[in-house]
């Protein structure tokens, strides 16, 4: 076997590492080893690629290597898990970044040769479109998790959108059909730069967790597309592994919110239909105090907790699992009932609940926990609105209609922990709080649990 | 390879990856999210070949911030989900997680 026999012979086991490892990532019995087998096909495609033999300096890679795992190192043992949803957007913008780089690399070395042809154009242009797109909006997606202030639309942006596409469209073209004019192609990564900017900055809170699963699709499908330029197999198939699996990823997310992509994408939800706060509150809304929910809670058999951003805004994960576990000593059974959007990235409320270390035996899902409300007695709603808002149900003119909600007025109690009431990111009145069942602790939400907590302790 | 092969490739793993992912817990969400995010960092073998070329100058560099890049992606990913799968893990998991759990 010579050489290139060697390294094509090891992307073969690493692709099948790859799709072992994937198997195995969505199953909770395996994840482990799946994120274990992932990266040793990593390990093994490197490995093999120090062995090209087109690669003369290997000093200068070993270099790039070590300063990136440096900072990957860093960066991941750093982080708190609060702040996971920010620098999970972070490495997939690096991702996007890296291919479109790449791309334009082997572009420029292809003109150079003079062996530029019409697949590796379009592939090229593919890449450094879908690319730039990752990057930028990955980092925009990354400041507004961080919750940098400011990053939101403005008037115009469907017009500079707009001519940032033709451009695109424009710039596209002409790679095609003039690849020496490098610079066309520069052009095309600077106009999906600004798409992907644009793309992002006007997507609401609520929407983060579809975005945040696209643009990992998207830097599966620039990383595959990178692949047909550089006549890869390996980036093809690991490429488009990612791009289909963060495209499943994305259809559950917009079906747990009843809306299409395209609609999260270029649309934003419109406020006409809904119903006048005031209408809906009136004076029905009956407030609490932390005394009298401990009181509730020491007399309950069953009690579901639904947290939702809110949670991880106050930091109340910790609190919770202080009240899970007063409660438990005191034979009440608690559960958490979790939408699928809860939180700004797919499985939020999870990881963080994990964080306070809380078994996840105890988190349900949305259609695990919906049959049990009726049997519950205290349903405590930490910082979620829109998912448990009953007009989804009954008002079919609400901009939310459709969407599946946790049905938590099914319980004999409601507790709504809450700053005030303001809207969800919806913009809409929930007339959850106005029930004869619910009752409102306004308050932040670590505080308030912590008081329930002590509440309870004391009586 | 012929665009034939390379698109035959692209499809049939588009079409595995579709089959492999249908049935996620949300649980499994996050780190499969962050897991094959790091997988996509396989860019970095396409960045190596053209950091280490040496064939002009602008492509050396271009594939050296490539390699730092993708570096970062690779293994502050696999990193990152190694840590919150050992969060998931650590705790009865003699018991063994309920595998019933995963929904579609």
């Amino acid at each position: 076997m010579s050489r290139l026999d060697v390294v094509d012979a090891a992307y073969l086991v690493a692709a099948v590492l790859f799709v072992l490892g994937l198997k195995a990532l969505a199953r909770p019995r395996t994840a482990s080893r799946g994120n274990l087998l992932g990266a040793s096909a990593m390990f093994v495609a490197v490995m093999a690629t120090l062995l090209d033999r087109a690669i003369v300096d290997v000093w200068v890679l070993l270099f790039g290597l070590v300063v990136g795992a440096a900072i990957g190192v860093a960066l991941a043992l750093r982080v708190r898990m609060t702040a996971m949803p920010q620098l999970v957007a972070l490495f997939n913008g690096f991702g996007g970044g890296a291919s479109v780089l790449v791309a334009l690399a082997s572009f420029v070395e292809l003109v150079d040769l003079g062996q530029v042809d019409s697949r590796s154009s379009v592939s090229a242009v593919l890449t450094a479109l879908i690319g730039a797109v990752t990057l930028t909006g990955s980092v925009v997606a990354f400041a507004k998790l961080q919750e940098v202030s400011g990053l939101r639309g403005f008037p115009g942006l469907a017009t500079v959108r707009a001519v940032a596409a033709i451009v695109a469209v424009v710039a596209a073209v002409m790679v095609v059909a003039r690849p020496e004019d490098v610079g066309w192609l520069w052009a095309l990564v600077a106009a999906g730069a600004v798409l992907g900017v644009l793309g992002t900055l006007a997507i609401g809170g609520a929407d983060m967790p579809v975005v945040i699963a696209l643009l990992n699709s998207c830097s599966g499908v620039a990383a595959s597309t990178a692949g047909f330029v550089l006549d890869n197999p390996l980036l093809i198939i690991a490429g488009s592994l990612v791009g289909a699996s963060g495209l499943i990823l994305t259809q559950i997310m917009c079906r747990s919110m009843n809306r299409s992509l395209v609609n999260v994408v270029f649309g934003s939800l419109s406020a006409g239909g809904a119903p006048d706060a005031d209408d809906v509150y009136g004076d029905r809304v009956t407030a609490t105090s932390a005394e009298e929910v401990a009181m509730l809670l020491e007399v309950a058999e069953r009690v579901v907790i639904v947290p939702g951003y809110g949670l991880a805004v106050a930091q109340a994960q910790h609190a919770v699992r202080d009240l899970m576990r007063t409660l438990g000593n005191q034979g009440t059974e608690v559960t958490f009932g979790i939408h699928p959007v809860a939180g700004r990235m797919p499985g939020h409320m999870n990881v963080l609940l994990a964080e306070a270390e809380i078994d996840y035996e105890f988190l349900l899902d949305m259609d695990q926990v919906n049959p049990t409300f009726p049997q519950t007695d205290v349903t405590i709603v930490i910082g979620a609105n829109d998912v448990v808002n009953p007009s989804a149900r009954t008002d079919p003119d609400s901009p939310i209609a459709g969407m599946p909600i946790l049905d938590v007025d099914g319980s004999r109690t409601v507790v709504v922990i809450k700053r005030s009431l303001s809207p969800g990111f919806a913009g809409i009145p929930n007339p959850l709080f106005a029930n004869d069942g619910t009752l409102l602790l306004f308050g932040d939400g670590k505080d308030a649990v912590l008081d329930i907590v002590a509440a309870l302790l004391a009586g | 390879m012929s665009l034939l092969i390379a698109l035959t490739l692209f499809v049939l793993a588009v079409f595995l990856g579709l089959e492999l992912i249908t049935k996620v817990p949300a649980t499994l969400h996050t780190p499969l999210m962050s897991g094959s995010n790091a997988v996509s960092g396989i860019t970095l073998i396409g960045a190596m070949v053209s950091a280490g070329a040496d064939h002009s100058m602008l492509a050396t560099w271009l594939g050296f911030v490539a390699v730092v890049l993708a570096t970062i992606n690779v293994v502050g990913g696999f990193l990152v989900t190694g840590r919150m799968l050992a969060m998931f893990t650590s705790r009865k998991s003699h018991r063994g997680p309920p595998d019933s759990e995963a929904k579609s």
